[in-house]
């Protein structure tokens, strides 16, 4: 074990699922003609006024309560002052001094271990737009239309020790928004951004070291690679016997590193104060209670019924609860067909598989539990062996074809009759005769070359039982 | 709270203003009027009172998420000083 601790908190900035912008009509759909989601109001024109969202707010609270946090009765628009050309207004309308929630926790499964993570606060704010750069011009090119999309911004306590915990807590976040349906939590695609708070202490130690921010990170796997590689700079300098400086870095994924930004960045005096174009935001108990009766069953306690009710491991428990379609789906196929750990065993090897190859979601797919339990129930009864099964998968779950009527079509019905398959090991034993005596002789693993002679010959259709006694019996 | 000539121009140069040391020296003594003005403001005991943001305080005002155009992009790019009738068109933003 190292000398050093390390700290980690997190800032995650999701953005909220809306059909319109945070404070104007505008709709916030992703890859529209540059500029055309714009109005007078996200593009800051003077005089004009912003009126919140009341999704976006139904949104954000939603995330609170999952997270356990205290939703303030009201809370505070503020301006945050700053100069960039794809921030119109020179201030961008933020929550600061009273932000809508805070002081929860969620819980979060990293290897075994299971541990609590505390959430500072939860805020509202509105997005920037976005510039292209041409160098070779001298010229950026500006494009407001995500201007004014509705974010929520998570602030971590940090808590976190280890780069994995980073990467299962911004897991668990996501896969609760997901359940949630109030943010897509794409990290490649930005509707779920993440800065990191990293510093490190000796072993034992109750003050903290000195920290840094990391920027930049904007996958799952660059975020652990980013973590694990400013932990140990931070370790080599405090080695070295020199200082960690305060300051952002931004990751390089290219490269794997993380790079000062300093010089670079302007000193932030952002001059917060309240908005006075906005009210202040009253959210009171019974529209809480409302929001809190529309939350569905979260990840965590969706996984833990699963092992209980289905009896399931929780590896299978936690992969089939990771996101809300997978495990509903799961759901449907085990009314249909009472075998839970067998279509478990199928969903995480050959559905996911099939699925991250198509790059699909359940929902999008042609496999509905019908066919899938209908493939099942031919194994189960004999119909077909588990081989034939997994061979027209593919051709199932891409199609949508009836599996029972493709065994029919194609002839794959598993060979069961004693009789047929007795004379096929004949013919094996009488064209093998030096395995055979090598069995007998005591190479007792030879069995399953008997096995897979049987299974050339009948095309795998036969029954793998019924071929194992039959060999057993012949080959004494 | 000490207003001089540095005082001055950090503010100055957060909103992007220039200020040669002349104006710096003779706008910190109109700060320090004005701002010293709004201090005897503090002299008030204010302990116990919230702070006021807004008078249309307990009002939620809040708008149905519904989506709708309502502006045309040339309309909104009409009054920059340079497009290409998609983009706004602004100086290099100088990054690394």
């Amino acid at each position: 074990m190292s000398d050093y601790e390390t700290i980690i908190g997190l800032e995650v900035h999701a953005q909220l699922k809306t059909l319109s912008k945070i404070f104007c009509s505008c709709s916030t759909q992703f890859g529209n003609d540059p500029n055309t989601n714009t109005c007078h109001i996200c593009t800051g024109m003077p005089g004009v006024l912003p009126v919140l969202n009341k999704k976006a707010v139904e949104f954000a609270v939603k995330m609170s309560l999952a997270l356990d946090c205290r939703v303030n009765p009201r809370s505070v628009f503020a301006r945050k002052n700053y100069f960039y050309p794809d921030l119109p207004r020179g201030y961008q309308i933020s929550q600061y001094e009273e932000p809508l929630a805070e002081h929860g926790h969620i819980k979060i499964l990293s290897g075994k271990q299971e541990k609590d993570v505390g959430i500072t606060r939860i805020h509202m704010e509105e997005d920037a737009g976005k510039s292209i750069h041409s160098p070779s011009e001298g010229l950026s090119y500006v494009d407001l239309n995500r201007s004014g999309v509705p974010l929520m911004e998570i602030v971590s306590e940090p808590d976190m020790r280890s780069p994995e915990e980073a990467t299962a807590y911004l897991k668990a976040l996501r896969s609760i928004m997901r359940y949630l349906d109030i943010s897509d939590g794409n990290m490649e695609e930005g509707s779920f951004r993440c800065d990191a708070n990293v510093s490190i202490r000796p072993r034992g130690r109750q003050e903290f070291g000195t920290r840094t921010e990391i920027k930049n990170l904007n996958s799952f796997r660059n975020v652990q690679k980013a973590l694990e590689y400013e932990v140990a700079r931070q370790m080599d300098l405090l080695e070295d016997r020199e200082d960690v400086i305060r300051e952002t870095r931004l990751f390089d994924p290219d490269k794997g590193i993380t790079v000062s930004m300093r010089g670079k960045e302007e000193a932030h005096d952002y001059r917060y104060f309240p908005d006075p174009d906005l009210v202040p935001l009253l959210v009171d108990r019974d529209w809480i209670e409302k929001l809190e009766k529309e939350l569905p069953e979260l990840p965590m306690a969706r996984q833990a019924r699963f092992m209980s009710q289905y009896e399931l491991p929780d590896e299978d428990a936690q992969v089939l609860t990771s996101e809300r379609d997978l495990a509903d789906y799961f759901e449907e196929c085990v009314k249909l067909y009472q075998q839970p750990k067998t279509i478990s065993n199928w969903v995480m090897t050959e559905l996911l598989r099939e699925l991250n190859q198509a790059g699909t979601g359940i929902r999008e797919s042609n496999l509905s539990p019908q066919l899938l339990t209908g493939l099942l129930r031919m194994v189960d009864d004999g119909t077909i062996s588990n081989k034939i099964a997994k061979s027209i998968f593919p051709e199932v779950f891409a199609q949508g074809v009836d599996p029972v009527k493709l065994v029919q079509d194609k002839g794959l019905t598993q060979i069961s009759d004693s009789g047929a398959l007795e004379g096929v090991v004949d013919e094996v034993i009488r064209d093998n005769p030096d395995e055979v005596r090598k069995y007998r002789e005591g190479r007792k693993k030879l069995m399953s070359f008997f096995v897979g002679q049987v299974m050339k010959k009948t095309k795998g259709q036969a029954n793998p039982g019924l071929v194992n006694a039959i060999l057993n019996r012949k080959l004494g | 709270m000490n207003i001089d000539k540095e005082y001055v121009t950090r503010i100055a140069s957060l909103a992007r203003l220039e200020t040669s040391p002349d104006q710096a020296e003779k706008f910190a003594a109109q700060f320090r009027d004005i701002i010293g003005y709004m201090d005897s403001l503090n002299l008030v005991d204010t302990t116990g009172v919230e702070p006021f943001y807004s008078p249309s305080e307990n009002i939620s005002v809040l708008r149905e998420d519904e989506r709708r155009a309502t502006c045309r992009r040339r309309e909104i790019l009409a009054n920059a000083p340079r497009h290409d009738g998609e983009y706004f068109i602004v100086p290099k933003i100088i990054q690394r």
